[in-house]
């Protein structure tokens, strides 16, 4: 237990493909949704977190927020889970009370988006760039033929992770791809970098969300069921794909797991709900295993058989994911939202009354992770 | 049409450069613990000793993953499909770098395959690519 609630949560009022929105544009309304959620005014907000750019200054001054705690941590789409579990410890020692965590961007239509750019003298420029790279859909794929070697994966039952989260996704209005596929649709799909076809990549979208989080002796205050973080972790592993330890496991999944698993003080057979941030099909399989919830080399056996998808024992994804629900880049805020969704009992494809639900961030190319294990009670 | 993306080198990184355009693969070891690594760096990331030194590896590697990008980078468009790889040095340390002399396809790209150091001009440097090793 972290001894914090998360008492607001909302995205943006629309998400997709939203070119009247600038990139501080989304973070203030899904800040303002968060707050309005939270039944709060952003005169009680004392903290800010998010990433650069716009970063916490930017965002804190436009909503006339003057905070007393200021955390930029930008490690990539996991970020906003690093954000709560430093917002927890600064609740904690009294560094401030409510913090506003916030995301946006204008991923598809990059309006008022800072220019992806890498010098040329940085590690990624000398070693990595120069050999034709052109973003996350040419090295965090890298890694999955060493996977499918080792595990005996096969392209079919890759290709099954966006069969299985289309399902979820048919369940979802804001969505943005509803259409069942099956196998054969995600392999006819053309190829964006062998192994892996467009149908296995995620979305690029525009959007945003936010949190706002603050001491757990503050539950009951507010007008939704507080969401009591539970368990937290963070690790990071390599800045560059190439240099990956292993490539069929992630160590900062892992690790990051075995904290927040740890300080929740809870088991795989605890978690009734589950997120694993999916920029591509491969991502899933990895979080699986590194979590615990099957043995390694097992994960893409276990997606194929049914048992993430609607009706199946361990709900994975049930947004839809980042194949097919949103990713306007750091996909981080939406798979915790929908965790908040999920044990408050208000989500689209809702499953059940789930008491926990774990929420796996990825940051860069298994460069960072993020964990957070959410409880709908106090542990 | 924009050029193929030229790497700068740092200081720590010079000698990794001059090395590849005398046509060696200069990576470093540490004096220490002994264990090879890349990308080049002060430190050993093994046991954090600075007493590091530089040597000629054999520029043997095999094929330990790739992709075949289809959406080329700029620079690249005459390229597609490429193959985008990670070697393993038979030192142990991996790097990224392309494969020359081989169709980019599945079937010729054989995970473990055995290759070799090959260097290619790219603006005012040499880029360590790897190429099909020949049986001796």
């Amino acid at each position: 237990m972290t001894g914090v609630i998360i008492a607001g949560a909302a995205e943006t009022d629309q998400i997709g493909r939203l070119p009247g929105h600038s990139t501080l544009q989304l973070h203030v309304e899904g800040a303002l949704n968060a707050v309005a959620d939270a039944g709060l005014s952003l005169r009680d907000i004392d903290g800010i977190a998010t990433v650069s750019a716009p970063g916490p200054v930017q965002v804190a001054h436009a909503l006339g927020i003057t905070p007393r705690w200021i955390d930029g941590t930008g490690v990539g789409g996991t970020s906003f889970l690093l954000h709560v579990r430093h917002a927890a410890a600064a609740i904690r020692a009294g560094y401030a009370r409510t913090v506003l965590i916030t995301h946006g961007e204008s991923g598809r239509s990059r309006v008022g988006a800072s220019r992806y750019r890498m010098e040329a003298s940085s590690p990624v420029g000398q070693f990595e760039v120069p050999y034709g790279v052109s973003g996350p859909t040419t090295t965090f794929t890298i890694p999955a033929l060493r996977y499918m070697k080792e595990s005996g994966l096969t392209h079919e039952q890759l290709a099954y992770v966006a069969v299985a989260q289309r399902r979820w996704a048919a369940k979802n209005p804001r969505a943005a791809y509803r259409d069942p596929v099956t196998v054969e649709d995600v392999l006819a799909s053309r190829i964006v970098a062998y192994p892996f076809h467009l149908l296995e990549c995620c979305l690029v979208t525009d959007g945003g969300g936010a949190l706002v989080v603050t001491s757990a002796e503050r539950a009951g205050e507010f007008p939704k069921p507080a969401v009591w973080v539970l368990g937290t972790g963070e690790s990071s592993e390599t800045p560059m794909i190439s240099q990956m330890a292993d490539f069929t496991e992630s160590q900062a999944f892992r690790l990051a797991g075995r904290a927040a698993f740890a300080e929740a003080d809870i088991g795989v057979a605890d978690v009734d709900h589950l997120m694993i941030y999916d920029a591509f099909a491969h991502v899933p399989i990895y979080g699986l295993e590194a979590l615990g919830f099957t043995g390694k080399g097992e994960a893409g056996a276990f997606i194929a058989d049914g048992n993430t998808e609607p009706g199946g024992s361990l709900p994975l994804n049930t947004n839809g994911g980042g194949l097919s629900y949103t990713h306007t880049g750091m996909y981080g805020m939406f798979a915790i939202q929908e965790g908040v969704r999920q044990l408050r009992g208000e989500a689209a494809a809702q499953v059940g009354s789930p008491q926990i639900s774990l929420i796996l961030g990825n940051g860069g190319m298994f460069a960072t992770a993020g964990v957070l294990v959410l409880g709908r009670q106090p542990g | 049409m924009t050029g193929k993306p030229v790497p700068v080198p740092t200081p720590e990184t010079q000698p990794f450069w001059d090395g590849c355009a005398a046509g060696e693969l200069r990576i470093q070891r540490c004096a220490d613990c002994g264990r090879p690594y890349f990308y080049p760096r002060p430190v050993c990331p093994a046991c954090g000793s600075r007493n590091v030194e530089w040597f000629t590896a054999s520029g043997r590697a095999t094929l330990y993953s790739y992709v075949i990008n289809h959406r080329p980078a700029p620079g690249f468009e005459d390229d597609a499909p490429y193959a985008i790889a990670v070697v393993e040095l038979d030192e142990g340390p991996r790097m990224m770098t392309s494969i020359v002399g081989l169709p980019a396809t599945p079937e010729a790209l054989e995970l473990d395959m055995p290759l070799q150091v090959q260097f290619e001009r790219r603006g005012d440097v040499s880029l360590p690519v790897f190429g099909p090793r020949e049986a001796r």
